[in-house]
């Protein structure tokens, strides 16, 4: 019995943990949104809810490996106004589009791997490394600008994100899809993955171990430069102009959407399942609250509650439970002195 | 040089380097701009340094117990918000009354992040993010985007902003200002004097050490978020009296600014070590650097932020690649450092024993 790896019991080894948690939290929102809006659980709404904040989605990727290999990246909402403001500079400057396009995408990597190097080389903090870069990067994006607004696009361009490709999918979201199979398969089920989990554990047991602690680091700050550049263009594309205080302050959202699906800030466990159903939660969450015509400040306040909470919770359950099994340890060993 | 060694220790000999970039700064922009020095300019830096002082001293405290406080830009606004709306009710609140006010917001806020961080066992930056949203929507509930102005507040409270101590050739030491630094002076004196400040350093150099010592951990991690809040709330009366107005949105984006003083200034929250002094400095220095760059024709407005960005990353890059080379040469030298500015020499503790 006990060595049965069927599918089924895999399946409910997960719900018992952090994901069976959000699963019912999941079940509940959608529930309650279903009795706010009688067809809200629709595919159309769903594709709808993912296109509204597909940028914030796509860096969540990366940012959970960074946040298991015990690292951050604040920058990365400056990174995606650089490339835009990048690509929009020059495209105005007469750069065909799709040159432009690839000037952005470059300079979201050269981003990423002047993190990477302090990060991963230097060995300063990341936090202290991307707090300063994003003042940086975020400067260097209003550089290009300055305060003017440039839209007027191709047509192409406008509909990257709306145009649909196949089915009822526009090509947003079937990129977000191939980029969460791709670092599903990475990080669950590849060596690079493992090494992500062991240096998240502890750093200096892998490096004696052999493990390229350095290179991995650096790789994955480049990824993701990579992908807040590509996160900032589909969110131009979206938008139709772009501006220099482009995509501010999302960096609070994609954390929470991380710390959320159960990755631990101390790094070394966490789940993309869970990540996943946490973006699931907090999409449809604030599409509830939208329905009900609260405000977004007071949204991103229940958001940090739940923040909160999701760590909260399990820490006073499990104090709660050793303080009852240390409970009956203590009545047992008395009635044992008792009959003894 | 060993006997310049002797005489110093790293702590001190970075906060040296901190008081000469200050002055390089100013001599660099004194040739850029004509008239750079004059009267307006250092009144009008002392009050801005005033808030991200005495924020700067908020976030050390939590920072030497491994620690972060994001909330601080919310904790502000809603200290400021509130007392305003007191003082607008209520005209005859006693000024002193009013600190205390503004004060007492701070501490019920702080002692909510110190709740959650020391007795839930809730990871700072987690609890301090979570914070910061679930403050910021209290008011934007509370408030009705209703904005507190000028013209509602009483003349005292206004007025504090221009007041100064004394003036002497046109240079003024304003009341905020004096504020400030009698903050700086005080928790420096309890860094250095008090048990607590000790204690502070002792969890921070090594927080299991520390515990298995016997030292109350949690309550003087509750202490540190208690006093960062309460700190957070006098920055908000400061607020309230210099920019009168308040939004929805006050002192939004402060928590950045705090922390950014307090990495330039040396303040570590990877090992307790690092002063008040050094992140009043790092704070003197930002807001000099702002300022002065606001003020130079020759820097675009726009080229600012960039330019503070990559200061800020090379003043932690210099802080690695020079102060931890110094402490290496210290403990080969034989000297036991100490990292909050105190030195003692190995050879008499091995005496002792």
């Amino acid at each position: 019995m006990s060595n049965k790896t069927g599918i089924f019991s895999r399946i409910s080894a997960h719900l018992k943990g952090w994901e069976g948690l959000l699963s019912a939290l999941i079940i509940i929102i959608f529930l309650l949104n279903s009795y706010i809006a009688p067809n809200y659980l629709t595919v159309g709404n769903q594709i709808n809810l993912f296109i509204l904040s597909i940028e914030k989605i796509i860096i969540v990727l990366t940012m959970a490996f960074l946040i298991i290999i015990g690292e951050i990246d604040l920058s990365v909402p400056s990174i995606m106004g650089l490339s835009a403001c990048a690509m929009a500079f020059y495209y105005k400057n007469g750069i065909d589009m799709g040159f432009a396009i690839g000037i952005g995408l470059l300079i979201g990597l050269a981003a990423g791997a002047f993190n990477g190097f302090w990060i991963a080389y230097v060995g300063l903090s990341s936090l202290i490394v991307t707090l300063a870069t994003q003042m940086c990067y975020r400067g260097l994006a209003r550089v290009y600008l300055e305060d003017k607004s440039i839209g007027q696009y191709p047509e192409w361009f406008n509909l990257l994100g709306q145009k649909n490709l196949i089915g009822p999918f526009p090509l947003s979201i079937i990129l977000f899809l191939v980029l969460l199979l791709i670092a599903l398969v990475i990080l669950q089920y590849s060596g690079f993955g493992r090494r992500v989990f062991v240096i998240g554990n502890n750093e200096d047991a892998a490096i004696y171990s052999g493990v390229k602690v350095r290179r991995i680091k650096f790789t994955l700050y480049i990824a993701s430069g990579i992908l807040a550049s590509i996160a900032g263009i589909l969110l131009a594309a979206r938008y139709g102009s772009v501006r220099g205080d482009f995509a501010t302050g999302y960096e609070l959202d994609i954390i929470t959407m991380v710390l959320l699906g159960g990755v631990s800030i101390f790094g070394g466990s966490g789940s993309l399942y869970g990540v996943f159903l946490s973006i699931l939660i907090i999409l449809n969450l604030r599409n509830g609250m939208s329905l009900l015509s609260i405000s977004s400040h007071f949204q991103a306040g229940v958001i940090g509650a739940l923040l909160i909470l999701s760590v909260l919770g399990p820490n006073l359950t499990k104090r709660i439970l050793n303080w009852n099994k240390r409970r009956k340890a203590i009545i047992k060993s008395i009635k044992n002195s008792a009959e003894n | 040089m060993k006997r310049f060694l002797r005489r110093f220790n790293p702590e001190q000999i970075r906060e040296v380097f901190l008081v000469l970039i200050i002055f390089l700064i100013v001599f660099i922009f004194s040739r850029l701009i004509p008239n750079y020095l004059n009267t307006i300019f250092i009144n009008r830096l002392s009050t801005s340094v005033a808030i991200i002082g005495v924020l700067a001293v908020a976030q050390t405290l939590v920072f030497l117990t491994r620690n972060f406080d994001m909330s601080l830009g919310s904790i502000v606004g809603v200290a400021a918000y509130i007392l305003g709306q007191q003082l607008w009710w209520h005209p005859e609140i006693h000024p002193l009354m009013g600190i205390g006010i503004a004060i007492g917001i701070g501490m019920v806020m702080g002692a909510i992040n110190g709740i959650l961080v020391a007795y839930g066992r809730v990871p700072s930056i987690i609890t301090t993010i979570g914070t910061l949203a679930i403050f910021r929507s209290f008011l934007v509930v509370y408030s009705d985007a209703i904005p507190i102005t000028t013209n509602n507040l009483p003349d005292w409270i206004v007025n504090l902003n221009q007041i100064s101590l004394f003036s002497f050739n046109g240079f003024e030491l304003k009341i905020l200002f004096s504020i400030m630094l009698m903050v700086v002076i005080i928790f420096q004196l309890i860094l250095i004097y008090h048990r607590f400040g000790r204690r502070l350093y002792a969890i921070g150099s090594n927080p299991s050490a520390a515990r298995i010592a016997g030292f109350p951990d949690r309550r003087i991690v509750f202490v540190a978020f208690l006093l960062s809040g309460a700190l957070g709330g006098l920055a908000g009366f400061m607020y309230l009296s210099r920019f009168g107005n308040i939004m929805v949105l006050a002192g939004i984006g402060l928590e950045f600014a705090a922390i950014a003083a307090v990495v330039v200034g040396g303040v570590s929250n990877s090992g307790g070590s690092g002063t008040i002094t050094g992140a009043f400095l790092g704070a003197v220095l930002i807001n000099l650097l702002e300022n002065s760059l606001y003020r130079s024709m020759a820097v675009s407005e726009f080229w600012r932020d960039a330019i503070l960005g990559i200061l800020i990353l090379l003043a932690v890059v210099v802080d690695y690649l020079v102060i931890g080379r110094l402490r290496k040469i210290w403990v080969r030298e034989g000297f036991q450092v100490h990292m909050d500015g105190s030195q003692k020499k190995m050879e008499d503790t091995s005496n002792v024993e």
